[in-house]
């Protein structure tokens, strides 16, 4: 597999911000259009529940910088999901302007505005509680485990967060679309954790025992360990040079400079989910010549979004409908190509069952497959830790509390939704703090 | 299309094309600028005021309010009267006059108080043919220092004496141009006519400081740091000059013709003036906004305005809406509106329930519908995209529905004021169940024990 073909600065006006800041100007134009309304539509739909007209009208009114505190009070990440969310489908698509005007507010700009603006003055809003005492700890430095970590040292509990990789962030450091959030911007987030005196241990794997072992050191310890690897295709073939997992595929583009980065000249990928969007844009912008999206299903069932499509099929990609992977075809260890068969749809959405098409059998030419099907949960993990409930892979938590089916065990994030957004995974996060926080108000001063 | 209508107008015996008059101020500083107005299609000038020496100005002179990301709310500005030598101003109009006989070309006029020197300088000035002249007893700042503007317009004696002084030599209309900065507009109005004034022009700026700049703390605008009072105009003011305008048109003593200012920025505003008595209008503050290209928009809103209701010169409306107006004492307390939503209309963002319950009257309800439920009930449609359901004004699983309550609303009209949507509160008539009548004629009632006192209703 080479390395892109494109020159360093094709490669970087490529994965330039999908949506550039505002200008002051826009910001106030656009701030201007938010109706103010009351028990507002939009904060509503947020799952972090920001106070959405709040912050808009403290734009409006030249007050950025308290604009980023109602924001960064609701989401420490307010900054990522400004970037990362998909807010056509959650605060922009309850806001009534769509009715009134045919067209929402620019939620997610205008808070990217805000944060922006305040982190460029250097601006905190937040300091940690008065010590009480209390020590937790936090498997996995993603979304939900800095959002737990966040709230835990607003109220003064002492927190140890324990990452097995060599970032912070989880997915939203290295997971997301290089075009969406940088690296380098989703890090700065983390500060934002760290600042409060949470201590973040990098590199550091937890296993069942090492999980046992927390339980006992710690008044309380949150897991926000995510999923595990893709799901494999299940298909002969598959160990074969330039078969990828999406997101190692995404995560490259976030760890070394892009021209550095491995694409085939022609691209497959397997799904029909967001990351499989997000594989598909990043294999256009790092320069292959043609990108295929395969997917079993229908566009109707595809679980991506509608815009994610729309800029995937802007990008020129092109997408192959109820179409399955039957072989990773290679020559000497390389992909050469992928054998598909048409696959018929009989009954209607998730429920339908998908039959092969008699002799539907073609191949898909291409040197580089991306698998992405979904990460599988970490049932090994789960399954190591006695009488912890696990429902369909999922974690199972009182929806109020965070708490699983252990006393003192707490947890949020993919881990517990199978996959879900950054926004999600920061509420979770916040829940389970909120629980931890009354458990050990329930254990008393130490 | 019907015949168009006339919108020629005659203010106390100066004709013009239409209505709209530049007022004297920015827009009317020379030749050049009346030439491309008139050509722009403006029907008057009145030409920046006059001395017989030009004035120094400052620098800064002007500063505004915006609102919520909207520019040029209100206006105002510490400039002064013509800087420009008397001489080079009366060559200038004289050859506008020339090139557009047509057009009503009036000099505003300011001199100190000296019978001679008003004398002058009208016979000067009339001496171009001019249609008229205006006498600035308006301007609150800067030449009411010195005895001038407003410091003639605030006292009803000096106005009438130096309206006398100008009609002692006057050839043509003599217009006098008052101040709001008053207590009772119709003081000065009557001391102007008792003066021989042929018409009123009103209102000139409202004395004002526009701001306050938070990092410098210096005044806006400021010379070197130091501000001072200025005349505010602009879109803000026009309800005041709407009142003051009525006053005068409504006054039995006052008979002469009204040229109306204050905030007017599209026809709609000059129809306003019109209907409360004004047979033209002056435009200052817009024009600098956006330029003489303006009129166009005002000449087409008041044709076709004309054209729909009928109206075939524009006398047929002037002065309509001033009877309709007069004091709070003879209004109908047995009259009853209340407010009702069109729920196919509703947007569903609650500005109506805020104000009411805490701004007003504490009537519309809100209820949460289960959103299921309100897509079921209203046939509204969630839209999907990736698996997730999102619907406008939809969150947390319900819709707020939004609903008067009309046995305790009161119909103040504030959440038909303030509603986004157009048509979807209005306010309707209901049975009060009390007779009609007026304040006096209730208190006639009362005290003859013939009625109970009236409460207001009962509020949650």
């Amino acid at each position: 597999m080479s390395t892109s073909p494109l020159d360093p600065d094709q490669l970087t006006r490529n994965f330039a911000e999908i949506r550039p800041p505002f200008t002051p100007d826009e910001a106030r134009a656009q701030a201007s259009r938010c109706l103010f309304c009351f028990d507002a539509p939009c904060t509503r739909a947020c799952p972090t529940h920001i106070d959405v007209p709040r912050f808009i009208r403290q734009i409006l009114h030249s007050n950025p910088a308290g604009a980023a505190e109602t924001i960064l009070d609701s989401n420490v990440l307010g900054g990522s999901c400004a970037r990362v969310c998909p807010t056509e489908v959650l605060c922009e698509g309850a806001c009534v302007d769509r009715i009134l005007q045919g067209e929402a507010v620019p939620i997610g700009g205008l808070q990217r505005f805000a944060v922006d603006w305040a982190d460029g003055k250097g601006l905190s809003f937040f300091e940690p509680g008065a010590d009480t005492g209390h020590r937790v700890a936090i498997v996995g430095a993603g979304p939900a485990g800095l959002s737990c970590a966040f709230e835990l040292r607003r109220r003064g509990h002492g927190v140890t967060v324990f990452e097995g990789g060599d970032l912070a962030g989880g997915l939203n450091t290295i997971g997301i679309a290089a075009y969406k959030i940088t690296t380098e911007y989703a890090l700065s987030e983390v500060e934002r954790v760290r600042a409060m005196d949470a201590e973040l241990r990098l590199e550091t794997p937890i296993d069942g025992a090492g999980l046992a072992d927390l339980l006992k050191e710690y008044d309380a310890v949150f897991l926000g360990i995510g999923l595990g690897a893709t799901a494999s295709l299940g298909i002969p073939g598959e160990d074969a040079g330039g078969v990828w997992e999406a997101l190692e595929f995404i995560f490259q583009t976030h760890r070394k400079p892009f021209a550095e980065c491995k694409v085939g000249r022609r691209v497959v990928v397997i799904g029909g989910g967001n990351t499989a969007i997000d594989a598909a844009t990043a294999a256009v912008r790092l320069g292959a010549e043609w990108v295929t999206v395969a997917y079993r299903r229908t566009r109707a069932d595809m679980p991506a979004y509608e815009h994610e499509y729309e800029l995937a099929k802007g990008d020129g990609v092109i997408f192959e409908w109820l179409a399955s992977p039957l072989e990773c075809v290679q020559a000497d260890g390389r992909l050469t190509g992928l054998r598909m068969q048409r696959m018929e749809m009989q009954g209607q959405g998730r429920a339908a069952t998908l039959v092969p098409v008699v002799d539907s059998e073609f191949t898909l030419e291409c040197n580089m497959a991306i698998k992405a099907l979904g990460q599988q949960p970490l049932v090994d993990f789960m399954a190591s830790i006695d009488g912890l409930e696990v429902d369909h892979g999922r974690l199972v938590v009182d929806p109020h509390t965070g708490v699983t089916s252990v006393p003192g065990l707490y947890a949020g994030g993919d881990c517990i939704s199978k996959g879900a957004e950054v926004v999600n995974a920061v509420e979770e996060g916040k829940i389970a703090a909120r629980g931890i926080a009354d458990f050990l108000d329930g254990l008393g001063e130490r | 299309m019907k015949q168009r209508p006339n919108l020629a107008v005659e203010t106390c015996g100066i004709p013009s094309p239409n209505p709209f008059w530049l007022a004297s101020a920015p827009p009317t500083n020379s030749g050049a600028q009346i030439r491309r107005a008139f050509e722009a299609g403006w029907g008057g000038a009145v030409w920046k005021t006059l001395d017989f020496e030009p004035i120094v100005n400052v620098s800064s002179r002007y500063g505004a309010i915006d609102y919520d990301g909207r520019k040029i709310m209100g206006f105002n500005n510490i400039e002064l009267i013509s800087d420009r030598t008397l001489e080079d101003n009366l060559v200038e109009i004289r050859e506008v006059k020339r090139e557009f006989p047509g057009h009503a070309l009036v000099v505003s006029l300011m001199v100190e108080s000296k019978q001679e020197s008003w004398h002058e300088i009208i016979k000067r000035v009339e001496d171009t043919g001019c249609d008229g002249v205006e006498l600035n007893f308006g301007c609150p700042h800067g030449m009411s220092e010195r005895g001038m503007g407003s410091a003639v317009g605030q006292v009803p004696e000096y106005t009438e004496m130096i309206t006398t002084w100008a009609k002692e030599v006057a050839q043509t209309p003599v217009l006098v141009k008052l101040t709001p900065n008053i207590t009772d507009i119709r003081a000065i109005g009557r001391a102007a006519q008792a003066g021989g004034a042929d018409g009123l022009s009103l209102i000139n700026t409202v004395n004002s400081i526009i701001g306050v700049d938070l990092d410098t703390y210096r005044p806006l605008p400021h010379v070197a740091g130091r501000g001072s009072h200025g005349g505010y105009c602009g879109p803000a003011v026009k309800p005041i000059a709407l009142h003051m305008v009525h006053a005068l048109a409504s006054d039995p003593e006052i008979h002469i013709p009204i040229s109306g200012i204050g905030g007017i920025q599209a026809w709609q505003d000059a129809v306003e003036f019109m209907l409360l008595g004004a047979t033209s209008v002056q435009i200052c503050t817009a024009v600098m906004h956006y330029g003489f290209r303006l009129v166009e928009h005002m000449v087409s809103g008041l044709e076709h305005w004309m054209i729909d209701k009928g109206f075939e010169q524009t006398s047929d409306f002037v002065g309509k809406t001033v009877p309709a107006i007069g004091d709070w004492g003879e209004l109908d307390l047995g009259y009853k509106v209340v407010a009702e939503i069109d729920q196919d209309r509703c947007i569903h963002c609650g500005l109506c329930y805020t104000a009411c319950e805490d701004g007003a009257h504490q009537s519309i309800t809100r209820t949460e519908i289960p959103d299921e439920e309100f897509a079921a009930s209203t046939g509204a449609t969630f839209e999907t995209s990736g698996g997730r359901r999102f619907m406008a004004g939809a969150g947390g699983g319900y819709v707020n529905r939004y609903e008067i309550d009309q046995e305790t609303c009161v119909g103040c009209n504030l959440c038909s004021l303030l509603c986004p949507v157009d048509d979807c509160i209005s306010m309707v008539a209901k049975e009060s169940g009390l007779p009609s009548m007026t304040w006096a004629e209730y208190q006639a009632r009362l005290e003859r024990g013939e009625m109970e006192a009236i409460r207001p209703p009962e509020h949650h």
